[in-house]
């Protein structure tokens, strides 16, 4: 292996894991919070690709000029999911939490189905399109812009969690809820912002790569599995450890896929998972 | 007195509903109707199966369609290229995939509650790509089940009433490994296992040791029900038996009717089938994604309004009526021992 | 028979990163023993409770049970020994009955449904649960169900009972009744050390009183002798 393909691969992997580092924040964000797994958030991501879609279709907006509606739409779309669902299940049996949250699953992909069809689409004429060539290094426009989204809306959450009265209070939900609720933190409304900010973020990584990515009903499922092991690895809520770990992940599937073989880059991610799970259950940067 | 009298009432009814079920096929002769029972038995055997770790020892697996498929691909496996007949090929099945259920949850036992139902969705997505790539098994091409013959020593049969016959008897067997745990200290040490696990150890009972068991013989009923799969089709791929849908459906068919509870995962099947197969055929074939909607709205509706499924639903309203009910007796001594929430 | 000391605990400490819980903690519980175990908020008695039925591996120290060395033994094999134990915030089966809790326990030893079945109303009746057999756990008030994990742990047929605020939140009535189902135990000859808050409840009828402050045993005594003792006045008077 020379050392171009070497570079190719990792640019490729360092790409692809910035994207999933996005998909995980919002998913890790929640489950810090309030320590329910979302099985739904690919179908954030997949809600986002559409809303980028249709307003191509019908407005003719670029899915990159569309991303401040997508986030707005998702948002909306996640407190809507915690008002009307999740609200009900906080103290329910852990078994009623993973169904609740799967039953939303399969009724996004449903609804997706119902209204627009199991088809792939694509968004043909994108702002960005075409390839960059570093050297003997190329990557596609496309994935660099979207890399640079992903890394851009994680730099500005990891701002909000920081730097702001209200990231702060949500933040230290995530870190110790217990904690937080006796220093006078609405937990009720911190729920609903992290579902609202973590929707948002998968849906922002659903309009990012929708210029590049196949737009379907099922999409999540591809983002989803791989999202759980990037939240895993990083550490249960820890937005900074989601970062780095989708960051890692990324790398390992895309070198893994290269040196292995393609056809068993997820095997080889999940194996990552168990092995995660098994070792080091907190994660990278998780709280024990 | 009281609980010989309920005893019996539930034998009668017991031997009441075998009949039934024996005798159904001779009123519903349509094959396509025949194979809807079947569909639901199969559904109910899975589910009871899944209910013996899920249900009473409260471990949820999502990835139990590692075991279903294990139990397909060894069984048919076995037959094509051994000639081994059915009857040890889904025996040596269920042996496999108690093996496997061993060396899986050894390790994953570790880990608690969401963490278990992801490690599980997990080890079973990796077998569905190792078995997918796999040129011994045929990979993504799948096997087929010899065309040429039939018989009662291949399984394979022309009818689809010989078939209902081999799916009932299995769910029996399933329904009666069930009742047999439930009522024994096993079933007992699954239920005080998931209701306090501390409290659990420290009356002695091994966390690791039960769940094993759970575990084990719950892979291997449904590894049965996968050699049953495959039979009946009479074809299997990766995507048919290792799927993560197959999962997810053998679990929610335990959890809609009523999880932790012996006849809640029949109620659930008798339910999910009959949705899944109305709604197709009232709105057309698969693609649509009305069946996905329904099936969706159902799963939420349980979760979030009753946790302990519909059976769980059925004994409020018994109970609520019975409070009004003239001489009515609360509930207790053996019954009590039946009216588990999860 | 059996010449060693039920329990001997020699130079026990308990670390949680770094952070001392137990320090050098040394007793003996004779059979049939009542111990009463006390000392200020976070002193250290519940580590010790853990330690002693397998739930914490001690960071340094011996643990012997009956002459045999069980430190850092699991729970399951603490309980199989004969040290059963009750929680501090209870943890009765909710999904089972009274009955059926106590079954759980009786298990340990006869693991026949039927015969568990008589051991358990024989416990309930000893703890004066009978009449609330067939209750869904989860439907008994909070006495009753402190009550019902002493009956599921005394099912586990154990030498030594380890009972961890039993009488906390109970109105004085149900004190006394708590002092006399200690002392009916103790009568069944079965040894039992008692965290407690409620003083008037434990001190009449402990035999010996062990003080924890800091995590370090400061007093070891008759009750008598601890409520003289300076240095237990002062671990409470400066809490």
């Amino acid at each position: 292996m020379t050392a171009d393909i070497l570079i190719q691969v990792l640019v490729s992997g360092l790409l692809i894991g910035l994207i999933y580092a996005l998909v995980a924040v919002g998913l890790t964000l929640i489950f810090g919070v309030m320590d329910i797994v979302n099985f739904a958030h690919g179908e954030f991501l997949m809600l986002g690709m559409y809303a980028s879609f249709w307003a191509f279709a019908i407005f003719a907006i670029d899915p990159i000029v569309a991303l401040p509606l997508t986030a707005l739409l998702l948002f909306a779309v996640g407190v809507i999911v915690y008002q009307t669902v999740i609200r009900r299940i906080l103290k329910a049996p852990m078994l009623s939490q993973i169904f609740a949250t799967f039953g939303l699953m399969i009724l996004l992909r449903g609804l997706a189905q119902f209204f627009w069809k199991p088809d792939h689409r694509l968004i043909p004429h994108s702002l960005v399109s075409g390839n960059i060539a570093l050297g003997s290094v190329q990557f596609g426009l496309p994935q660099f812009v979207a890399a640079l989204g992903a890394v851009g809306v994680t730099g500005a959450l990891w701002m909000f969690l920081h730097r702001t009265r209200l990231g702060t209070a949500l933040e230290a939900t995530a870190i110790d809820r217990e904690a937080a609720t006796l220093m006078g933190i609405d937990g009720q409304k911190m729920f609903a912002l992290a579902w609202g900010i973590g929707a948002a973020c998968a849906g922002l990584a659903g309009g990012l790569i929708a210029t590049f990515f196949p737009i379907f009903p099922e999409v999540g499922s591809n983002f989803i599995l791989i999202a759980f092991v990037v939240v895993v690895l990083g550490g249960f809520g820890s937005v900074t450890g989601a970062f780095l770990a989708g960051i890692i992940v990324g790398l390992i599937e895309v070198l893994g896929g290269f040196l292995i073989g393609p056809e068993y880059k997820t095997a080889i991610v999940l194996s990552l998972l168990l092995i995660v799970l098994l070792v080091r259950p907190r994660g990278l940067l998780g709280k024990a | 007195m009281t609980t010989a009298t309920i005893l019996s009432r539930k034998g009668v009814g017991t031997i009441a509903l075998l009949a039934l079920a024996a005798l159904l096929p001779l009123a519903v002769t349509e094959p396509s109707q025949q194979n809807f029972l079947i569909l639901i038995l199969m559904g109910a055997q899975m589910g009871v199966a899944w209910n013996i770790v899920g249900g009473y020892a409260g471990q949820v697996s999502l990835g139990h369609a590692v075991f279903y498929g294990i139990g397909a691909y060894t069984s048919t496996m076995l037959l094509l290229t051994l000639g081994l007949t059915p009857w040890i090929g889904a025996l040596a099945g269920g042996l496999v995939a108690a093996a496997f259920a061993l060396a899986m949850g050894w390790p994953c036992f570790r880990l608690k509650g969401h963490y278990f139902a992801m490690a599980t969705i997990a080890v079973a997505e990796i077998m569905q790509i190792l078995v997918t790539n796999s040129d011994a098994l045929e990979g993504a091409v799948g096997l087929y089940l010899p065309m040429d013959q039939s018989g009662w020593g291949v399984l394979i049969f022309l009818s689809k009433l010989p078939y209902y016959y081999v799916i009932l008897g299995l769910l029996v067997l399933t329904v009666l490994v069930s009742w047999a745990i439930e009522r024994s200290h096993i079933g007992y040490y699954f239920r005080a296992i998931k209701d306090e696990p501390e409290a659990a150890r420290a009356l002695g009972v091994s966390l690791t040791r039960y769940k094993l068991i759970a575990l084990t013989v719950s892979a291997f009923l449904t590894a049965m029900g996968g050699s049953f799969y495959a039979q009946k089709e009479m074809f299997i791929d990766p995507g048919s038996v290792f799927a993560t849908t197959i999962s997810i459906k053998i679990a929610l068919i335990a959890i809609l009717g009523g999880v932790g509870r012996l006849t809640g995962p029949v109620l659930g099947a008798v339910i999910l089938i009959t949705i899944e197969e109305y709604s197709r055929t009232l709105f057309g074939s698969t693609g649509s994604g009305t069946d996905m909607i329904i099936y969706a709205a159902m799963i939420i509706l349980v979760a979030v309004f009753s946790p302990s499924g519909v059976l769980g639903l059925l004994g409020d309203l018994h109970r609520h009526l019975g409070r009004h009910l003239p001489g009515a007796k609360p509930a207790g001594g053996e019954t009590s021992a039946k009216e588990i929430r999860p | 028979m059996n010449t060693a000391p039920l329990l001997a605990v020699d130079g026990l400490g308990k670390a949680f990163d770094g952070l001392i819980a137990n320090r050098d903690i040394s007793f003996i519980v004779h059979h049939g023993e009542i111990i009463g175990l006390i000392g200020p908020n976070g002193a250290g008695k519940t580590t010790l409770f853990n330690c002693l039925a397998g739930f914490h591996t001690p960071t340094s120290g011996r643990i012997a049970f009956e002459g045999q060395d069980i430190t850092g033994s699991t729970p399951e094999a603490a309980a199989a020994l004969g040290i059963a134990r009750t929680f501090q915030i209870v943890r009765v089966f909710q999904s089972m009955t009274a009955r059926e809790n106590v079954m759980v326990g009786a298990m340990l030893r006869n693991k026949r449904v039927a015969e568990a079945r008589e051991r358990a109303e024989a416990e309930l009746d000893f703890v004066g649960l009978s009449h609330r057999a067939d209750t869904p756990a989860s439907d008994l008030t909070v006495s009753e169900q402190k009550r019902l994990e002493v009956a599921r742990a005394l099912a586990t047929e154990p030498k030594l009972i380890l009972l961890d605020e039993v009488m906390a939140g109970l109105n004085p009535t149900e004190v006394r009744e708590a002092s006399a189902l200690v002392h009916r135990i103790h009568q069944r000859g079965i040894a039992s050390i008692i965290v407690e808050h409620v003083m008037e409840g434990i001190m009449p009828i402990a035999h010996r009183m062990l003080v924890l402050d800091y995590g370090a045993k400061i007093a070891d005594g008759t009750p008598a002798q601890i409520a003289e003792n300076p240095a237990v006045i002062a671990a409470y008077l400066g809490e």
